[in-house]
C-alpha cells in the first residue's frame, strides 16, 4: 500500500461510508474511525426513509459490506481520533482503539458468547435504550463489523474476576481479555474529511414541558423509529409504553427546541419531511390512526418532498396544525394532552392523544470542541463546524474537509452528495501532491 | 487450467454449524452425511465455522486431496459471505463460479427457530436443490472494460464549472459543453448572492479565472450536443459548435444544465413593469434602480398548486436576501412578504428570516384557498391571526417564481438514455443512496438539472459528480460481474426484435446495433434477469443463472418436468 494515498474518515455513519467508498473506488486508501462499535450511524436506527418509504437498514447493509470487504478501506471501530500533527499531505493522526475483549478477525459473529453470558440488563444504544441485553452483544444483527464486543463496564470477569462462561463457550477462540486502550499512529495522511453527524437535544429538563419521562406515552421521534421498526423492542408492532395500548391518534410536535429564541434559534431541516414519514408508517400498521402534526411550517423543499407531505394529506389521515405548543400535560390514564395556541383560530386549545412524538433538536455532536481542538478548525456560532458559504465541504483549514450533519443539520440525500462532494476534494489534494 | 467442464463432476459439501446459529437448531453433521448420498457428491463435511481460517483451509485441502471441482457452501448468506468462498475456491484452483452458495441460516433456521424438524427438513431440501444446481454450473470470466481517462460536462452553470475543475484537478481530462455564448448560467443573471454578501459577478470571475488557468480543461461555447454512442468507458461524442462539428471520445459523462426561471406570464397581473419577479428585481438591485416605496413579495407564485405541485426551495431565500439588501440601503422601506411556509433550513438559511423579521420586514401567510389578489394599487390578502382581508397599498410587487425543467430536458434524456422524472427534471439512480448517478453506469446528474439548488449546493453536488465520475476515470479499466445477460448464437433466430426487453431493462444496457439486432452490453448488464424473464422468445440467457440450472434445481425439489 501507498501511504502517500492516505485519507482518514472519522465518523461511520452515512456521510462517511459513502466519502470513505468514492475514495477507496478510486484507488485511495482510507482509515475509516468510527467511535461506536459498528459504522452505520443514525440511518441504521431508521425504521424507513422519505420519500420513498425504502426500509432504512435494507438500503444501507449493502453499503456496510462493501466498507466492509473494499480492501482499501480498514475500518476502526471504538476509535477515536486523539491527536494530528502535521498539515495537508502529511499530517499524522494518533488514534485511540479501545479494547472490544473479543479478537475482530477470529469472531465469526456467532452470537454464542452473548447466550451465555450471565450478565443481563445492559442497556442497548442502538435501541436508544429501550432494550436492555447481555455483557457480551452485537449491536444489531447486521452490524459491521459483524463480530460481537464485551462491554467493559458490565462484564463480570473484567470488574469481579470471574465467570469467562463466553471463554468456554466461543468455540473459535476469539475471546481475549487482555486486551487494553491502545494508541495507534496512523502516518502519511493526506488529507481528513470530518462526518461526525449530529446528536439530538434529549437532555431531560428543555423536554420536560413536554411531559417527556414524565409520561411514558411522550417519545421522541428516534424512540418512534425504534419501536416501529420489525427489528426493534415491539417487533414492529406499535404500542403504548404505558399499558401496551394501540395508539389511535398521535401527535406530532415539530421544532422541539429548536425556531426558538428559548432555544436552539435554527432549524433542524429534517424533521417535516420524517414526522410526515413517521405519521404514514404508523397509518400503515393501522389504517384508522389518525395523526396531527404541529408545526410553525412545513419545510418540504428537495425532490419528491412536497408531493410526499400532500400524500400524508390526502392518503394517511395527517391534519396539519400550524400552532405554538404551551406544554403538554398527562391525564391519569397516562394521555397526553396537547396545549397549544392554534394559529388559525388564535385561540389556545387542548387535544388529547394516545402517543405524542418530539420532533426533538439536531445538535452539534458529543465532543465536538475536542474535535475542533484537535484538528485545529473553527466552530461556527451554533458550534457545528464552520464552513465556507459557497464550498461547505471546506472547513477553515486546509486538508480538513466535511460533510453531513456535523456542520449543519441535513437529510441523507444532501449528505451522501457532500460526503462525494468532499471525497472530491480529498483526491484533488491526493493527486496533486502525485502530480 | 484444464477444461473442467466436460470432466466428471466432483462436488463437495460443506455445512457450517454457525455456532449455535444453525447447528443448535439442525444437526449439521447428519446433513453433511445426506449431502454425501447425493448424485456427483464426492465429499462432505461439517465446520463449527466454515468462513474461519480453519474452515476455509478445510475447503482448499478438500479440493486438492479429492480433485473436487464444484463447491457448495450450506450457510448463512451469500449477501456477506459469498465473495469469500468464491475467493477461497480460486485460491484452491478452480475457477470462482463454480461456488453455489445454500442459504441455510438466514432463509432457513433463523426463520424455522420454533420447529426445528421442519428445519431440518428444509435444510435437506435446500441442500439437494443448490447440489443440483452446483452440478450444472459453468465457468465465467469477469469482463473487462477499458476506460478512457476524460470526461464530458455538459452545461457550464455554477456546478457544471466547479464539477469540470473537480475533475481537472484530479488529473483528468475534461471538455465542458455550454449552449450559451460564454460561461455562468444563472449566475449571470443575478446580482447579490446567498449565503454571504457576495456579488455574483464576483463569484464567477473567480470561477471564469479558475477555467482558464485549469490544463486539462477544454471549454466548447455555443454548443450543443448532436449525439452520443457507446457506454461507460467508451463514449463517443458529437457536439455541434458553430456550424461545425467536433468529435470527443471520453469515458463519462455529467449532466449539469440548470433549470430554466418560470414566468408568471397570467399570474397576479404579472407586466415586468411594477409587478415583477424576483429575478428582474436582482437587476434593479445591481442597477440601484428601486424608486419603490412599498413593496410587497408574494411567495409560491406558480408552485406548489395543482399545475405544479413541488416547492421550489430557492425563492424563500431568495426573497429574504433581496428583501434584506434593500432594507439594508433604506431601512424605511416597507417590505411585506406573503408567504405559505417560509423556507429556510438549517442554521444560516433561519438566520435570513430572523434578520428579515428584525429588521422590520412583514410576513404575512397565505393560504392556497385565499390567494392575494391585486387590486391597482393595493394586494389584498386574507390574515388569519385577524380572521379578515387586508389591504396593503404597493409600488412594486415582486413575484417569487420557481425554476422550472429546461424545455430541451427532453432531448437531451433520449440521447443519453437517461430518464426524467414527472415534471421533467433529471431522475437519479436513487433519492437517497444514489443522488448523483443516474441508474446507467458511467452518466451522472448535478445541480438545478436534478432539482432546483442553490448556489453551494449546485457546487457541493459539481463537486460530487465529479468524485462519482472519478471513482470510474481513476482505473485504466473496470471490471464487470461475469454473471450477465447474453444471447448465444443458437438462440439468435429465436429473436424476433420485439424490443420487449430494451425498454424494460433498467440499466439501458440493450440495443439494437447496425444490422437490427439485439445487442446486450456486457459491460453495463447487472445480470438482473428482468430482460431473460420477459423475452417473449426465450431467446435471452443469464449467466449463472440459466433456465437449465433454475429447472434442475426445481427437479430436485421435486417439481415434476410437463411435457
Amino acid at each position: 500500500m501507498d501511504n502517500s494515498r492516505n485519507v482518514v474518515v472519522v465518523g461511520g455513519g452515512i456521510a462517511g461510508i459513502q466519502a470513505a467508498l468514492d475514495l477507496a473506488d478510486m484507488g485511495i486508501h482510507v482509515h475509516l474511525i468510527e467511535k461506536k462499535p459498528c459504522i452505520g450511524g443514525k440511518m441504521a436506527q431508521l425504521d424507513k426513509t422519505f420519500p420513498t418509504l425504502d426500509c432504512s437498514i435494507c438500503i444501507l447493509a449493502p453499503k456496510l459490506s462493501e466498507c466492509y470487504r473494499h480492501k482499501n478501506i480498514t475500518i476502526h471501530t471504538l476509535s477515536e481520533v486523539k491527536n494530528v500533527k502535521g498539515e495537508r499531505g502529511n499530517f499524522v493522526i494518533d488514534v485511540l482503539k479501545n479494547p472490544r475483549y473479543i479478537k475482530e478477525d477470529v469472531c465469526t459473529g456467532c452470537g454464542d458468547c452473548s447466550r451465555v453470558c450471565p450478565v443481563r440488563g445492559v442497556y442497548n444504544y442502538f435501541d436508544v435504550n429501550l432494550t436492555t441485553q447481555a455483557a457480551a452483544y452485537i449491536p444489531f444483527p447486521s452490524a459491521v463489523p459483524p463480530v460481537y464486543l464485551i462491554d467493559g463496564e458490565k462484564c463480570a470477569y473484567i470488574n469481579y474476576g470471574i465467570c469467562e462462561l463466553c471463554v468456554k463457550a466461543c468455540g473459535a477462540e476469539a475471546i481475549d481479555f487482555n486486551q487494553k486502550e491502545e494508541l495507534i499512529s496512523i502516518k502519511n495522511i493526506n488529507s481528513v474529511i470530518l462526518a461526525t453527524g449530529y446528536d439530538l437535544a434529549e437532555f431531560e429538563n428543555p423536554l420536560r414541558g413536554y411531559g417527556y419521562k414524565k409520561c411514558k406515552n411522550v417519545i421522541t421521534a428516534l424512540e418512534f423509529e425504534r419501536l416501529i421498526c420489525a427489528s426493534g423492542p415491539l417487533g414492529g408492532h406499535l404500542k403504548r409504553l404505558s399499558d401496551g395500548k394501540e395508539p389511535k391518534k398521535i401527535a406530532f410536535i415539530q421544532c422541539v427546541n429548536s425556531r426558538s429564541y428559548k432555544a436552539k434559534q435554527y432549524c433542524s431541516s429534517i424533521c417535516c419531511m420524517y414526522s410526515a414519514k413517521e405519521a404514514m408508517i404508523a397509518h400503515e400498521h393501522d389504517n384508522e390512526l389518525e395523526s396531527y402534526i404541529f408545526y410553525i411550517d412545513v419545510r418540504a423543499g428537495n425532490k419528491g418532498f412536497q408531493k410526499f407531505i400532500n400524500r400524508g394529506e390526502t392518503e394517511y389521515n395527517i391534519r396539519y396544525v400550524k400552532s405554538k405548543i404551551a406544554q403538554i400535560k398527562t391525564d391519569a390514564q397516562q394521555n397526553p394532552i396537547i396545549v397549544y395556541e392554534d394559529f388559525e383560530s388564535a385561540k389556545i386549545k387542548k387535544l388529547k392523544v394516545d402517543l405524542a412524538v418530539l420532533a426533538t433538536c439536531i445538535i452539534p455532536p458529543d465532543g465536538i470542541e475536542e474535535l475542533a481542538n484537535i484538528f485545529k478548525i473553527d466552530l461556527n456560532k451554533y458550534n457545528f463546524i464552520k464552513t465556507d458559504p459557497f464550498y461547505p465541504v471546506l472547513t477553515s483549514r486546509e486538508g480538513i474537509y466535511t460533510c453531513g450533519c456535523v456542520h449543519e443539520p441535513m437529510d441523507i440525500p444532501r449528505s451522501v452528495a457532500e460526503a462525494s462532494g468532499a471525497a472530491a476534494k480529498a483526491a484533488e489534494s491526493v493527486r496533486e501532491v502525485e502530480i | 487450467m484444464p477444461d473442467k467442464i466436460s470432466e466428471e463432476k466432483k462436488i463437495g459439501v460443506f455445512v457450517c454449524h454457525c455456532g449455535t446459529n444453525i447447528g443448535g437448531l439442525v444437526d449439521c453433521e447428519k446433513l453433511a452425511e445426506y449431502s454425501k448420498t447425493l448424485p456427483n457428491v464426492k465429499y462432505s463435511e461439517h465446520n463449527l465455522y466454515t468462513c474461519s481460517e480453519t474452515g476455509l483451509a478445510a475447503i482448499k485441502k478438500a479440493v486438492q486431496e479429492n480433485d473436487l471441482n464444484r463447491v457448495v457452501v450450506a450457510s448463512c448468506t451469500p449477501r456477506t459471505h459469498e465473495p469469500l468462498f468464491r475467493e477461497c475456491i480460486e485460491e484452491a484452483g478452480l475457477n470462482p463460479y463454480l461456488f453455489n452458495f445454500v442459504n441455510i441460516r438466514d432463509q432457513c433456521t433463523w426463520v424455522h427457530m420454533k420447529d426445528p424438524e421442519a428445519a431440518y427438513e428444509k435444510s435437506k431440501d435446500l441442500i439437494r436443490m443448490g447440489v443440483s444446481k452446483a452440478e450444472k454450473l459453468e465457468e465465467l470470466e469477469k469482463i473487462i472494460v477499458e476506460v478512457n481517462p476524460s470526461a464530458m460536462v455538459i452545461g457550464g452553470g455554477v456546478s457544471g464549472i466547479n464539477c469540470a475543475l473537480s475533475l481537472n484537478n484530479q488529473g483528468f481530462k475534461t471538455f465542458l459543453v455550454e449552449k450559451d455564448k460564454e460561461l455562468g448560467g444563472r449566475l449571470k443573471e443575478l446580482y447579490q448572492v446567498f449565503p454571504s454578501d457576495k456579488q455574483a459577478s464576483e463569484l464567477l470571475n473567480e470561477l471564469v479565472a479558475k477555467v482558464k488557468e485549469a490544463k486539462n480543461l477544454t471549454v466548447y461555447t455555443s454548443s450543443k450536443l448532436k449525439s452520443v454512442n457507446g457506454f461507460i468507458g467508451n463514449y463517443e461524442i458529437e457536439i455541434e459548435q458553430r456550424n461545425h462539428n467536433v468529435n470527443l471520445n471520453v469515458g463519462v459523462i455529467v449532466v449539469a444544465v440548470g433549470a430554466t426561471s418560470y414566468k408568471p406570464l397570467s399570474l397576479f397581473n404579472y407586466n415586468s413593469k411594477n409587478i415583477i419577479t424576483q429575478l428582474e428585481l436582482e437587476n434593479k438591485l445591481r442597477d440601484n434602480q428601486i424608486e419603490a416605496n412599498d413593496i410587497v413579495m408574494i411567495q409560491c407564485v406558480g408552485s406548489r398548486n395543482a399545475d405544479r405541485e413541488y416547492c421550489s426551495s430557492i425563492c424563500c431565500m431568495t426573497a429574504l436576501k433581496n428583501a434584506l439588501i434593500i432594507k439594508k440601503r433604506e431601512p424605511n422601506r416597507n417590505i411585506s412578504i406573503l408567504f405559505r411556509d417560509l423556507y429556510t433550513p438549517g442554521t444560516i438559511y433561519e438566520e435570513y428570516y430572523r434578520k428579515a423579521r428584525e429588521a422590520g420586514v412583514l410576513f404575512i401567510k397565505y393560504t392556497p384557498d385565499k390567494q392575494p389578489i391585486i387590486d391597482k394599487s393595493v394586494v389584498k390578502v386574507y390574515n388569519q391571526y385577524i380572521n379578515s382581508e387586508i389591504s396593503i397599498p404597493f409600488d412594486l410587487v415582486v413575484l417569487a417564481t420557481p425554476l422550472i425543467a429546461n424545455n430541451d430536458n427532453r432531448e437531451l434524456a433520449q440521447l443519453l438514455k437517461v430518464p426524467l422524472e414527472e415534471n421533467k427534471f433529471f431522475l437519479e439512480a436513487h433519492v437517497k443512496l444514489r443522488p448523483i448517478d443516474f441508474a446507467t453506469d458511467g452518466v451522472y446528474i448535478c445541480g438545478s438539472a436534478k432539482w432546483p439548488a442553490d448556489i453551494s449546493e449546485s457546487t457541493t453536488q459539481g463537486l460530487a459528480a465529479a468524485s462519482r465520475a472519478g471513482t470510474i476515470l481513476s482505473h485504466k479499466t473496470i471490471e464487470v460481474e461475469g454473471a450477465t445477460a447474453y444471447i448465444p448464437d443458437w438462440n439468435k433466430d429465436l429473436c424476433k426484435g420485439c424490443e420487449v426487453c430494451i425498454k424494460i431493462c433498467p440499466y439501458n444496457a440493450i440495443v439494437k446495433d447496425e444490422n437490427n439486432e439485439i445487442q446486450i452490453i456486457q459491460a453495463l448488464c447487472k445480470g438482473c434477469g428482468t430482460c431473460a424473464s420477459t423475452c417473449t422468445k426465450k431467446a435471452i440467457v443469464i449467466r449463472h443463472f440459466t433456465n437449465e440450472q433454475i429447472i434442475s434445481e426445481i427437479l430436485a425439489f421435486g417439481g415434476e418436468k410437463v411435457a
